[in-house]
């Protein structure tokens, strides 16, 4: 597509051109359609150079062993996409990668869609509230990550400190390969719930009140009310909060880095933080690339659910 | 009274009470666990070493110090990881601003062959996990030699496909008759997108403004790969590297994460319904 745009913009000499030869019935369109290309070119060079050719290489890459600065670059074909369903470690990160993800978004969405129920009502105390839930949300991971590893630190750590104040011992939750990841989870949760919450608020707001009135009026209890009529109203915010968590959560990173660097014993590896370790530590960039390609199957997979979901939608 | 009436049909019974009762403490649990952290990150961060060690269940420092703050400057070049970061995510986010519009006018606004096609690559980018490209990317920044540059910090994020989204939808909700009239005054694409378009687009530039501005000031991936020197790492990068091997003293870390938090918590403090608004425009993809 870069490609295409200077070949573009030479064709700005075209008026001079066109100008010699008034007669002809329709100038007008072709200096029209010439500076759009003027106007994306900035970002088509960019989005050409740093995404859409860099995406073509990095499948490249993963049809061979390459390795960064290496004299030669066997191709292999699809062998790194065979070593990796022998790999004890892809499948390590993957199980992992789909345990946060399917557990994180599941009660995300629950108490999130709780939490906007609960506060719907605008008041000043609503108002409070929903901000210091909100808040976590525009924090770094890198910090929220480093507050949470000290938080469970268990001879410093506030977690452990309170636990020992009311007499149960302290856990060590980040160096333990079955408390590591649940840690983790429970952060990553915390982090996102203010953003759920704001999402399918903005998906309840949009509900006319009447609706609940008339609910109300034929006698339906608070849960029916939610399971009636509030679910149904707001199915396509809530399909659209589940896709982005998802989405994101099958990308984290920041946190894990943060938190665990993926230990101990990888019980906390991602695929990206698997990605990140191959890639750039131990510089096995075909072997990367094919995890990367992977996760970019799986995201794939989700968008044009999304998409088909949401056209199913506009039909109904 | 004639507002009860309204109120009627909620029983305002014994069980309805308790049960708003319950609700309160549980959300009051909440925002404890919501906020609590925080306020203890910035305590630690006035704490003695020591003292973290003798009382870790309390929130308050027994005797408070600065020693943390001032740690921060002499432990790491925490001025450069400042400045850095607002390089990076100033530059970056303005850049974005200007190459997103332009390219936003013509998808939205100008007539041409193949303007679907782009529109459509466009919105493809936006399903690529970044970390599919991340490794070809290091290996062009490095042939480019921009690795560990501010070059190859802000060139590549220089423009991004959502905000191109954002900005064409709300361009295409503007009259097309503002242009027109400009037209006839004898006004070209340039000043239409200058003089009507974007005047008539401060709220979405403001909210690609601030997304972009959130997510580059704490992206820690992307300043991680293409930086190498601490000199040249933003706070997040910094703060990790720091924060690796063995921390030796928690103040000092809590306190660079505090003034690293410390821009955008103002910013929400004094414009949270806008924070609210933009993030909340990232669920009307």
């Amino acid at each position: 597509m870069t490609v295409g745009t200077p070949v573009r913009v030479e064709g700005g000499a075209a008026p001079s051109a066109t100008r010699a030869a008034p007669a002809r019935p329709r100038p007008r369109r072709r200096i029209r359609w010439q500076p759009a290309w003027l106007f994306m070119a900035p970002s088509l060079a960019i989005l050409g150079v740093f995404v859409i050719y860099p995406i073509i290489v990095s499948f490249w890459y993963s049809l061979h062993d390459w390795t960064i600065g290496a004299a030669v670059q066997p191709f292999v074909g699809l062998g790194n996409y065979v070593a990796l369903t022998k790999d004890p470690q892809f499948w390590n990160a993957l199980v992992n990668t789909l345990e946060l993800t399917v557990v994180s978004v599941g009660v995300l969405i629950v108490l999130g869609l709780a939490l906007a129920i609960g506060l719907l009502r605008d008041s000043v105390v609503t108002k409070v509230v929903r901000s210091a839930f909100f808040f976590p949300t525009i924090v770094s991971l890198t910090s929220i990550g480093l507050v949470w590893r000290f938080l469970l630190d268990p001879q410093l750590g506030l977690v452990a400190g309170v636990s020992q104040a009311l007499g149960s011992p302290a856990v060590d939750w980040l160096q333990s390969t079955s408390l590591a990841l649940p840690a983790v989870i429970f952060v990553d949760i915390w982090k996102n719930l203010g953003f759920v919450m704001i999402i399918l608020l903005g998906g309840l707001k949009g509900v006319p009140a009447e609706r609940f009135e008339a609910g109300r009026l034929d006698g339906a209890g608070d849960w029916q009310l939610v399971r009636y009529i509030t679910l149904p109203s707001i199915r396509p915010t809530l399909l659209f909060a589940t896709l982005i968590l998802t989405i994101q959560s099958l990308q984290l990173f920041d946190l894990v880095y943060v938190m665990t660097g993926g230990g101990p014993l990888f019980a906390t590896d991602t695929l990206v933080t698997e990605v990140f370790r191959e890639g750039f530590v131990n510089y096995r960039t075909g072997y990367a690339s094919a995890i990367s390609w992977v996760l970019f199957a799986l995201i794939m997979l989700i968008s044009l659910i999304q998409l088909r979901i949401f056209r199913y939608d506009d039909v109904d | 009274m004639s507002i009860d009436a309204s109120r009627l049909p909620r029983r305002s019974t014994a069980p309805a009470r308790a049960g708003a009762t319950v609700k309160w403490v549980v959300i009051g649990v909440g925002v404890l666990v919501a906020v609590v952290p925080f306020l203890w990150m910035l305590s630690v961060s006035f704490r003695t070493e020591r003292d973290l060690f003798q009382n870790p269940a309390s929130l308050i420092p027994q005797t408070w110090s600065l020693h943390g703050y001032l740690g921060v400057w002499e432990q790491l070049p925490f001025l450069r990881l400042v400045l850095n970061t607002v390089i990076f995510a100033g530059v970056t986010t303005l850049l974005t601003l200007v190459l997103d519009s332009l390219c936003a006018y013509a998808l939205a606004r100008m007539r041409f062959r193949g303007r679907n096609i782009a529109f459509i690559i466009v919105i493809a980018t936006l399903m690529v996990p970044f970390q599919v490209t991340l490794i070809p990317v290091f290996i062009e920044l490095y042939h480019l030699g921009w690795l560990n540059t501010y070059q190859g910090l802000i060139i590549p994020r220089a423009t991004s496909a959502f905000g191109i989204f954002l900005l064409r939808q709300s361009f295409m909700s503007i009259p097309i008759e503002l242009d027109e009239a400009a037209r006839i005054d004898g006004a070209g694409h340039f000043r239409i997108y200058r003089q009507v378009i974007l005047p008539l687009s401060k709220p979405a530039l403001a909210t690609v403004a601030l997304l972009n501005f959130m997510a580059l000031w704490n992206d820690l991936l992307w300043p991680l790969i293409v930086t190498s020197t601490p000199e040249m790492r933003t706070l997040p990068a910094g703060l990790t590297l720091f924060g690796g091997a063995h921390v030796t003293d928690h103040a000092v870390l809590l306190a660079g994460a505090t003034i690293s938090l410390l821009p955008l918590a103002i910013a929400f403090f004094l414009a949270q319904r806008f924070f609210v608004a933009g993030v909340a425009t990232t669920g009307l993809k």
